[in-house]
């Protein structure tokens, strides 16, 4: 009944997105007119019913509801029911049927509340939507159905992978794809800017939040999956450069530099296509990155769900999508009007090579990623890791971080350099000093840029503030300067983990002591637990940090039943100054048990500073707003005045 | 400083910078590429054409029963593993998978040591039904059908 309510629901929605198409596409043309009216109110219940559908598909796995093949292929009545609920989006369909919900609230809010954009660039970019949404929805009814129901029904589901069963997936997943989803508004917005050729600062400001909120969230999303991979999987590590992981990075890069082309649009009505570019690009690397997870077809500790068939339905919508909006783009570019000029020593300058050398991060990470079913198509297996990506993306990464710190002090249009390069003479000193530090101590060189950048642009980070009255701060720059010190934070933390980390890997008898980093860890003992639908071995050990009180850890060896397999809980104990990290392996014969040890001085620092990151944007993202509510209640309130006086 | 560019001439030029470095950051990654991806070999592969011993790369197989021995140590394991034309013995320093088990497959990343040994820093053992490294795939269905010929 529910699921029958819920397919009914998304067919709705699709039809609703098809009569939005075809309202806003011939609403541009001279005999539509009469059909403008009908856009904004189908996006809005189109998004509604797309809501009810995805509720609906919630309950079902609430309720465990087996009639269903998807619950019964990926939920257990014996789960926790927050794991029940996670369940809806930790498989295939329901992902995809996330994916779309997203997107068609997305449009809805749109529709809802966006009233600065000229009518017939609304028009056309909320067909956009439409014409995207379409592909999507057309994806899950034919290839990907979440609602299909299973005859006769099993006594129980199978389960879900029990390395999902973490409260990490709970947010980790929806927060990444209202991030990916939220870019296909900007994507929107630069087909029906190219469609209509209006591209302004009132373009960009309109814009400008749905940017800064989706890169909010996939900055978020990213540092939560970073975070789940290293707790969860036991590797110690922090990134993989794992196939998926690259596909939520690679729309970030290309976030970020579409954030900052979009504010020197609208704060300076240049890069206009550049910015319709970007536009283009960071919702294309969206659809790639869920084109490579969802199709399976490459090697991934995180292909959970593969099938490859549907990797061409949605290589097809790649296609349509990417090309036609690259077509679009190629015709159309030429004939919008330039943008203002700006000199090679100005704000603009520094964010075109901030932009640049984002862009060309993106070529490393994306070549690095294809490359292996580049090979494969040529007959050989190749995978790429760390010894390409970490040197190859430094080689851009790193300069961007000194333009990173110049970048901000320069003024708008033209700036003389003289007047920077004292400012920026006390960072330089402790770039250098620390720098020197560390080559004394003998640190690698990748660690060592690390640090010393990390050092000198945190204190760069904060020159923006200089000489500013605190009541003239406006919440934009408040911003600004908590993400670019979070970018400080995060470099430390990387530096400090992979220069300082202490490693151990013993076998060791219950009673013994371990000593890793400063840190003495025992072994009390070794017995088995169990959990609602899991048992395990779970060592209970006693860590002091240089002699001081015990921290008890208990890291297991979870064994689950349904889907049989096996997981190991690391355990950890978090100080200001860095984690000691605990895995359990397996007995051996003589009664002594593996374990793995990390002391990780300040790796927490790497999420920290992620956070800031998400925190700067969602300031900066408020500021705007709140300056944009004011200028209309203004423009308001002397239109209404206007209007008293009878004019 | 002066603005001597023309509005239309600053815009080829950034299209230039642009295009320029990504071709450079393009042909950088192809050329890393071709030193840095480790490549898949199965053991005959191996032993009929070694990588060099500074080489990254990644050798799938079946772990042979009988042969998964631990150091005394307790974290140093041995074993070898065959595609019953060829064996190559690895040796592995650390926690191995959940599903690591004789007689079952494994992709081991890390290099081949001038003895001939395969010094692995890294074990990826099948996780679940519904997850399997893609190698390792092809060669169970492989060893499948070898199966089938031999007991025919």
């Amino acid at each position: 009944m529910i699921a029958n309510l819920g397919l009914a629901a998304l067919w709705f929605a699709a039809a609703l997105a098809a009569l939005q198409l075809f309202a806003g596409g011939m609403s541009l043309t001279r005999n539509g007119a009469a059909l403008a009216g009908l856009v904004r109110p189908v996006a809005m219940v189109q998004g509604a019913l797309v809501a009810l559908a995805f509720a609906a598909l919630l309950y079902l796995f609430s309720v465990t509801d087996l009639s269903v093949l998807l619950v019964a292929k990926n939920s257990h009545s014996a789960k926790p029911l927050l794991y029940k609920l996670a369940g809806t989006w930790g498989n295939h369909e329901g992902s995809m049927l996330l994916w779309v919900t997203v997107m068609g609230l997305a449009g809805a809010f749109l529709a809802l509340v966006e009233r600065r954009l000229p009518d017939r660039t609304m028009l056309a970019t909320l067909a956009a939507q439409a014409f995207v949404s379409l592909g999507f929805y057309a994806f899950l009814l034919f290839a990907s159905n979440p609602f299909t129901r299973l005859s006769p029904v099993p006594p129980d589901g199978l389960g879900l992978n029990p390395t999902l069963q973490d409260p990490g997936l709970a947010f980790h997943p929806p927060t990444l794809y209202i991030g990916y989803v939220g870019l296909s508004i900007a994507f929107s917005f630069a087909v029906g800017a190219l469609v209509t050729r209006e591209v302004g600062p009132a373009f960009a400001k309109a814009m400008r939040p749905w940017v800064l909120g989706a890169w909010v969230f996939l900055t978020a999303g990213i540092v939560a999956g970073s975070y789940w991979a290293y707790y969860e999987l036991g590797w110690g590590g922090w990134w993989f450069w794992d196939p998926v992981e690259n596909a939520s990075l690679m729309p970030w890069l290309a976030a970020t530099a579409l954030l900052h082309s979009v504010s020197v649009l609208a704060s300076r009505n240049a890069l206009r296509t550049w910015t319709i570019m970007l536009g283009v690009v960071a919702f294309s690397m969206s659809m790639l990155g869920t084109f490579l997870v969802r199709s399976g077809i490459l090697t991934s500790v995180h292909a959970f769900a593969v099938d490859p068939t549907r990797g061409t339905f949605i290589l097809i919508l790649l296609a349509i999508y990417i090309g036609g909006a690259l077509t679009l783009f190629a015709v159309r570019a030429g004939t919008i009007s330039e943008g203002e000029r700006f000199a090679v020593t100005s704000r603009e300058a520094a964010l075109v090579i901030n932009n640049v050398l984002l862009s060309a991060t993106l070529a490393i990470v994306l070549m690095g990623t294809l490359y292996p079913l580049l090979a494969e198509t040529l007959g050989a297996k190749v995978s790429v890791g760390p010894p390409y990506f970490n040197p190859m993306s430094a080689v851009f990464v790193l300069p961007m971080l000194v333009v990173l710190a110049v970048g901000p002090l320069l003024r708008w249009r033209r700036d003389g350099f003289v007047r920077v390069r004292k400012l920026l003479l006390a960072p330089l000193l402790v770039t250098l000093g620390v720098g020197a530090m560390a080559l004394i101590s003998g640190m690698k060189l990748l660690p060592l840029l690390g640090m010393a950048l990390a050092f000198g642009l945190a204190l760069a980070s904060l020159l923006p503030l200089k000489g500013r009255k605190a009541r003239t701060l406006r919440l934009p720059l408040i911003g600004m300067v908590l993400a670019h010190l979070g970018v400080a934070v995060a470099l430390f933390g990387m530096a400090a983990d992979s220069a300082f980390t202490a490693e151990r890997l013993v076998a060791a008898k219950p009673g013994e002591t371990v000593a890793v980093g400063p840190w003495q860890v025992k072994l009390e003992q070794v017995v088995p637990v169990a959990g609602p639908n899991w048992t395990a071995l779970e060592a209970t050990m006693q860590a002091r940090y240089q002699g001081g009180d015990p921290e008890e850890l208990h890291p297991q060896a979870r064994s689950f039943w349904s889907p049989p397999q096996g997981t190991s809980e690391s355990a950890l104990v978090t100080r200001w100054n860095g984690q000691l990290y605990v895995v359990l392996g397996e007995a051996s014969e003589d009664g002594r048990w593996q374990l793995r040890l990390w002391w990780k001085p300040f790796v927490t620092l790497i999420w920290y500073g992620g956070l800031m990151i998400a925190l700067g944007g969602l300031l900066a993202m408020l500021g705007h707003l709140s300056s944009d509510l004011r200028r209309i209640a203004a423009q308001e309130k002397i239109a209404y005045r206007r209007m008293r006086q009878g004019r | 400083m002066s603005m001597p560019l023309k509005a239309k001439h600053q815009r080829l030029l950034l299209v230039l910078i642009a295009v320029a470095a990504l071709i450079g950051a393009g042909l950088l990654a192809a050329w890393a590429l071709r030193g840095q991806a480790s490549f898949f070999y199965l053991p005959a592969e191996m032993a009929a054409n070694p990588p060099a011993p500074d080489r990254a790369v990644r050798l799938g197989g079946m772990v042979e029963a009988g042969s998964l021995k631990t150091d005394a140590d307790g974290v140093t394991i041995r074993f070898i593993v065959n595609d019953d034309k060829a064996r190559v013995p690895v040796v592995f320093k650390g926690i191995a998978p959940d599903l690591f088990k004789e007689g079952s497959g494994v992709v081991a990343e890390g290099k081949r040591a001038a003895d001939g040994t395969f010094v692995a820093d890294n074990l990826l053992a099948k996780h679940d039904e519904k997850y399997v490294p893609r190698e390792m795939k092809d060669m169970t269905t492989a060893q499948a059908r070898q199966t089938l010929e031999e007991t025919q």
